[in-house]
């Protein structure tokens, strides 16, 4: 069995390479065209990381990035808390009448298309005579990143055994002290990687940022999206490996977060 | 500093208030009065009371769902009695927060916090109660010595083997002294060996501490080895309370009978009395004489319940010199079944009247020559005084 399991037939690296290349290839291709020394997207002219010096040098670019990190920063962090107290709430609160109801309301927004929400977020907005700009935009992510906060959260919430508290209030802690003592550090790498999903989210969101936002506050993707609709310019190309690098990054770290989450707390053997 | 000295001073370890023997009589340590809990319209505990005395090693023993962790958790403050009173030294402890009560808990799973160290574990009861660092150093360093844990501090929980965890929670539960120490199936996790010898230290840290100890099992072996006394329940009330020994030879009821060890059940009428002797006349075991129970029996429908290690098995009957009063109840049968179990061969027989009985016979030579088979005719017989009569 072990044999056969190991073994690599010529189907399975042709099917892993198409999958891959699949998946993979059109975003190769930008990485090595932000790296073209020539003004035509579709020509090679050379390495060269003018395409990057371009980038810094474009005033309304940076600003737009710096609207991005801004907003995915501070919304991630608001979708965090409020995910995170959703999710105790909903697994600890045994109390809370109507919590299946209020658990699905919460995942209204996974499956919501965003164009719905941005639309309906955009007539909140109007109708409260807010001023669109960072604020609503920052709003706007935050509702559609705390669900993915709170999924993260109350998976591990749940997996955790509820003993462990009563261990804590059993030895003198008192239940907020009891949460803060042992439930939350071991939640913990979940919050985090909670953060970092809502982060991502809201840094590639094109479709809510795009109805939700004002005038002079464009962020990074609504910016390269009506600089592409002019035409292609290979400085896109180079903040778009940017990003990317930035959420690999992100990614790597939130799934090592997540590992190390559901590792704890399980009993292993004895080395 | 946690290893200063080697040889940990019991008279240090002990517990917080000793209960003059005067006092303890007239008021118990804790004392359960109707105590009743409802999940929805089911009564996990219902209307029980208990007294337990300080010093005492008590278990609560009882099938699963009978009720006796709900009535722990209560003692431990994680449920509410729905009626009923629990005093602990005399107080109500009902509006106590389980923080606050003098009571800890030794958790099945152990609930060892898995972010923190053996050390810390141990620790963490006494920082929450404001001890300063070189006292619960101190403390910590006498847990780790009597649990049998030194160099282990710095483990984490994932790191240990099923006993260690065991022990850490010992530990840490010991740790704040409490008055009442709480423990849910403390050896429910460990094999079959391991639990045989920390059966006998807990029993040997209960002594030596002088603290009382309430264990919830279901296991009746460990609940007799351990237990001063053991209160046995089902459905949420106590059906009986006492001594490992009068639990078995006296038990109160045909449940506890059947519950607590093996036993052969006759049911019958009381036919006539006379001189301490009771014949019963039972519907398949034919008349069986019974020695009159301290507790005269009232109803006439009853049962007798005799341990099968009680009923002797031979193939001729009693020797003529065995005496003819210990050989009164006499029965005739085939041996059905032979199941040998190492110390003792346990017999199944069908009487000619058609009951069924168990004999248990200690196998005291190692080499038997008489030894009986499956299908052999068979001579049982029982003294009056090893039956119990039960009201049915």
């Amino acid at each position: 069995m072990a044999q056969r399991v190991g073994r690599i037939s010529p189907f399975n690296i042709t099917a892993l390479a198409l999958g891959m290349a699949f998946l993979y290839l059109p975003i190769v291709i930008l990485i090595i065209y932000s790296f073209n020394a020539s003004r035509l997207v579709t020509v090679w002219g050379g390495w060269s990381l003018r395409w990057y010096h371009e980038f810094f040098n474009d005033r309304a670019m940076l600003d737009a990035a710096w609207m991005s990190l801004r907003v995915a920063a501070v919304s991630a962090t608001i979708a965090t808390l409020l995910g995170t107290l959703a999710a105790v709430g909903l697994v600890r609160g045994e109390r809370f009448k109507g919590r299946a109801l209020f658990s699905g309301m919460l995942y209204a927004p996974l499956v919501m298309p965003e164009v719905i929400s941005g639309l309906s977020l955009l007539l909140l907005f109007v109708a409260l005579n807010a001023e669109r700009g960072f604020w609503t935009v920052t709003i706007a992510h935050t509702t559609l990143t705390m669900c993915f906060v709170t999924v993260v959260v109350q998976s591990r919430l749940a997996s955790l055994d509820r003993s462990l508290e009563e261990a804590a209030m059993d030895l003198g802690c008192n239940p907020v002290q009891a949460f803060l003592r042992v439930t939350l550090p071991l939640i913990l790498p979940a919050i985090a990687a909670g953060w970092m999903l809502a982060f991502t989210l809201s840094l590639d969101d094109v479709v809510i940022a795009s109805f939700t936002t004002g005038p002079g506050s464009a962020t990074l993707p609504i910016r390269i999206y009506s600089e592409v609709r002019l035409g292609v310019k290979p400085e896109i190309n180079a903040i778009c490996t940017m990003v990317i690098a930035l959420i690999a990054v992100l990614i790597v770290i939130a799934s090592l977060a997540s590992k190390l989450s559901s590792s704890q707390g399980e009993s292993a053997a004895p080395p | 500093m946690s290893r200063q000295s080697p040889e940990i001073d019991i008279a240090k370890i002990d517990t917080a208030t000793p209960v003059a023997p005067a006092a303890a009589a007239a008021m118990p340590l804790l004392r359960i009065e109707g105590v009743s809990k409802k999940f929805g319209s089911f009564r996990a505990v219902d209307r029980l009371s208990l007294d337990i005395k300080a010093g005492e090693f008590f278990a609560l023993l009882g099938p699963s769902g009978c009720g006796k962790t709900t009535l722990l958790r209560m003692l431990a403050g994680f449920e509410t009695p729905d009626e009923g009173r629990i005093l602990l030294g005399g107080r109500d402890i009902a509006p106590v927060l389980p923080h606050e009560r003098p009571v800890n808990m030794m958790f099945q799973n152990y609930a060892l916090f898995p972010h923190l160290s053996v050390r810390d574990n141990i620790a963490f009861g006494l920082k929450r109660a404001g001890m300063a660092r070189a006292a619960i150093d101190t403390r910590v360093g006498e847990m780790v010595a009597l649990v049998k844990l030194e160099g282990m501090e710095k483990r984490r929980p994932d790191q240990l083997s099923g006993g260690q965890k065991q022990r850490v929670a010992l530990a840490r539960s010991l740790a704040r002294r409490p008055k009442v120490l709480l423990l849910d199936e403390p050896l429910a996790a460990l094999d079959k060996k391991l639990r045989e010898s920390t059966q006998l230290e807990l029993m040997e840290l209960q002594r030596r501490l002088g603290m009382t100890f309430i264990v919830v099992t279901h296991d009746q072996e460990e609940a007799m080895t351990m237990a001063n006394r053991i209160g046995v329940m089902d459905a949420g009330r106590l059906e009986q309370v006492a001594t490992p020994r009068d639990l078995y030879e006296a038990p109160a009821s045909r449940w506890v009978a059947q519950f607590v060890g093996d036993v052969n059940l006759f049911d019958g009428e009381v036919t006539s009395r006379e001189q301490r002797h009771l014949t019963i006349a039972t519907g398949d075991g034919g008349a069986i004489v019974v020695a009159e129970p301290s507790q005269p029996v009232t109803e006439t429908a009853v049962s007798v319940a005799i341990r099968p290690e009680k009923v002797k098995l031979s193939r001729h009957g009693p020797a003529s010199d065995a005496g003819s009063s210990q050989a009164i109840n006499r029965f005739e049968g085939v041996v059905t079944d032979v199941s040998y179990l190492g110390g003792s061969t346990v017999y199944k027989l069908k009487l000619d009247s058609g009951a069924v009985v168990r004999s248990s016979m200690a196998n005291a030579a190692r080499l038997d020559i008489d030894v009986l088979s499956a299908g052999q005719r068979v001579v049982a017989w029982f003294a009056p005084d090893d039956c119990v009569v039960l009201e049915r």
